[in-house]
């Protein structure tokens, strides 16, 4: 196993407020790490400071190291370098992460060649490429329509095609499926998973919903008020919670389907 | 039995847009709602399920089929006054962020809701306290609000125009999660409290099996199956039912990926002839390709003779 990224100490402070209190996390290659957690607790945040992505005016300490270099400290012409091309991000709502006027084959191949300097044709070929890995129907007559041609569960699965373009080693997936139905979010879960194992990526997962976390995720970290009070293999977590915090999440839960005591 | 509150029988609604083709949101759909009941309606996006509401408030005018309430039939909202025996249909919005007039303080359009039930008694506050905000909130503006705190002022305004039927159309998709169950239980106390039925629509069939007493689940324009809560979420019948509840997963910790439900809901606009869910259906037979299974409580061909359930 191999470490991707290791977040040490967090700790962000936005216009005098306290949001993280020193976070520890560490993300390996092939594996998908999950974050849960009540809105508030920071877990978004986690997520954004891995990229640079904090609002204007937010202070940072800590340590986030990729590669044997602190992004923390890294000039914003080197970060750039990294973040889109080797951290990748996909959001929660495809409706809104996705330019609505430009094609899909620009918003596919933009950063692309930007960031490995292929070739338009190559580019091309790359994202038809992708969007079969991600399984759009059609790959190439795909790459000529819009966003709003897609259905949402089509509009993420382009969206983590074009988090996947610059062929990441770690991909921050903030709440992939809260805007999604049930029946689309298991298909992007299944595909998550196989890109993870395949790819070898190191996942971040962002997700208050616990039955996703159980579905993917293979570590999990609970949040709470900007710190993590627990981490562990997701089947010690989940089955027996040893803080608090998390055990209160879990019994809050409605009684999974299957069980059928009221 | 009585009379349900809300019937709703073969409603047909379409929309037209110049220069496409027709599209048939409900293709025949048949709701009951009676009063003190809950109602969850769910099934993926694009089903025509907040057509299906909106209809019911007079949104949307019916091209064929009749609508309801109270023994009224209903009329598409127009410039005019509402018919008054229409007024005691309340809608709860999707987005509290737009449903909400952002230039008018939170009481005075609570005000508006009391006015309409002529109810002189009863002051903007009382119902803030009843939604569990603090009486003082009246004078403040929209923008004040959480996310959460929007919708149950949205629900107070709902409230205060004394609803006979609630309708709540995803009204807690907008919220954070940890709102969404909160402000789901909130609705369904307030509306049996008072004896009003609640058709609660939604695609989070978590929720709406903690609040509902009976669920229809809809695909692609038509209600494929209904029946109390309990026996649908233990025994679905219908195969799109059971793929939806296959589709959530659970919590426990095991790594169980979720069952996929292969394909996307077909366009509305050019539905698949015989069953609308035969092409995704894992169980399709010979006859779910020719003919449109037209019975209820589950309309599937695998169960033509069960029963009917009075609903």
């Amino acid at each position: 196993m191999t470490t991707a990224l290791t977040i040490e100490g967090l700790r962000v402070s936005i216009g005098g407020h306290d949001v993280l209190h020193g976070v520890d996390l560490t993300l390996e290659a092939g594996r998908v790490h999950g974050l849960a957690g009540e809105s508030g607790s920071g877990k978004t945040m986690t997520g954004l400071a891995v990229l640079g992505l904090l609002p204007h005016g937010s202070r940072v300490s800590g340590r986030i190291t990729f590669g044997g270099r602190n992004l923390l400290e890294m000039p914003v012409r080197e970060l750039n370098e990294v973040r889109g091309a080797k951290i990748a991000m996909v959001f929660q709502d495809p409706a809104t992460s996705l330019h609505p006027m430009l094609t899909v084959e620009r918003q596919l191949t933009e950063h692309m060649r930007h960031h490995l300097g292929v070739g338009r044709k190559e580019a091309r070929e790359r994202a038809a490429g992708l969007l079969a890995k991600v399984r759009i129907p059609g790959p190439e007559e795909a790459l000529k329509r819009y966003p709003h041609q897609f259905s949402g569960g089509m509009r993420q699965r382009i969206a983590i095609a074009v988090a996947l373009a610059c062929e990441p080693e770690v991909l921050i997936a903030d709440e992939p499926t809260t805007a999604l139905d049930v029946t689309v979010q298991a298909g992007i879960l299944r595909l998550l998973r196989g890109l993870c194992d395949e790819l070898g990526l190191a996942v971040l997962l962002v997700t208050h919903d616990l039955g996703v976390m159980s579905a993917v995720a293979d570590e999990v970290s609970v949040m709470k008020d900007g710190r993590v009070v627990e981490t562990g293999p997701r089947g010690r977590v989940l089955r027996e919670p040893r803080h608090p915090y998390t055990r209160s999440l879990l019994d809050a839960l409605p009684v999974p389907p299957g069980e059928n005591s009221p | 039995m009585t009379a349900p509150l809300l019937s709703v029988e073969d409603l047909v609604v379409e929309h037209r847009t110049p220069g496409r083709p027709l599209v048939r949101a409900v293709a025949g759909a048949s709701l009951h709602v009676a009063a003190g009941e809950v109602v969850g309606l769910v099934g993926e996006s694009g089903c025509g399920k907040s057509t299906l509401a909106r209809a019911v408030c007079g949104l949307h005018r019916a091209a064929s089929g009749r609508i309801r309430v109270g023994g009224h039939p209903v009329t598409p909202l127009g410039l005019r006054r509402r018919d008054p025996a229409l007024t005691g249909v309340q809608m709860v919005f999707q987005d509290p962020y737009s449903s909400l007039n952002p230039r008018r303080r939170v009481g005075a359009q609570i005000a508006d809701g009391l006015r309409t039930a002529g109810d002189t008694t009863t002051s903007p506050a009382d119902l803030l306290e009843r939604v569990g905000l603090p009486r003082a909130f009246a004078g403040r503006y929209p923008h004040e609000f959480s996310g959460g705190q929007r919708q149950r002022i949205a629900i107070a305004r709902a409230l205060a125009a004394r609803p006979s039927l609630l309708i709540g159309d995803e009204p807690i998709s907008a919220l954070d999660a940890s709102a969404q169950a909160q402000v789901a239980r909130l609705m369904r106390d307030l509306a049996v409290e008072s004896g009003a039925g609640l058709l609660f629509i939604s695609h989070d069939l978590s929720v709406v099996r903690l609040i509902a007493d009976r669920i229809a689940v809809m695909y692609l324009g038509k209600i494929v199956e209904t029946g109390p809560t309990a026996q649908v979420w233990a025994d679905p019948k219908h195969p799109y039912t059971r793929a939806l509840l296959a589709a959530i997963p659970s919590p426990d910790g095991a790594g169980v990926l979720p069952a996929e439900l292969p394909g996307d809901v077909p366009d509305p606009a050019d539905p698949p002839a015989g069953c609308r869910f035969h092409p995704r259906c894992p169980l399709v037979m010979d006859v779910c390709r020719e003919r449109e299974p037209d019975f209820g409580p589950v309309a599937c061909w695998l169960h033509e003779r069960e029963p009917s359930v009075p609903s």
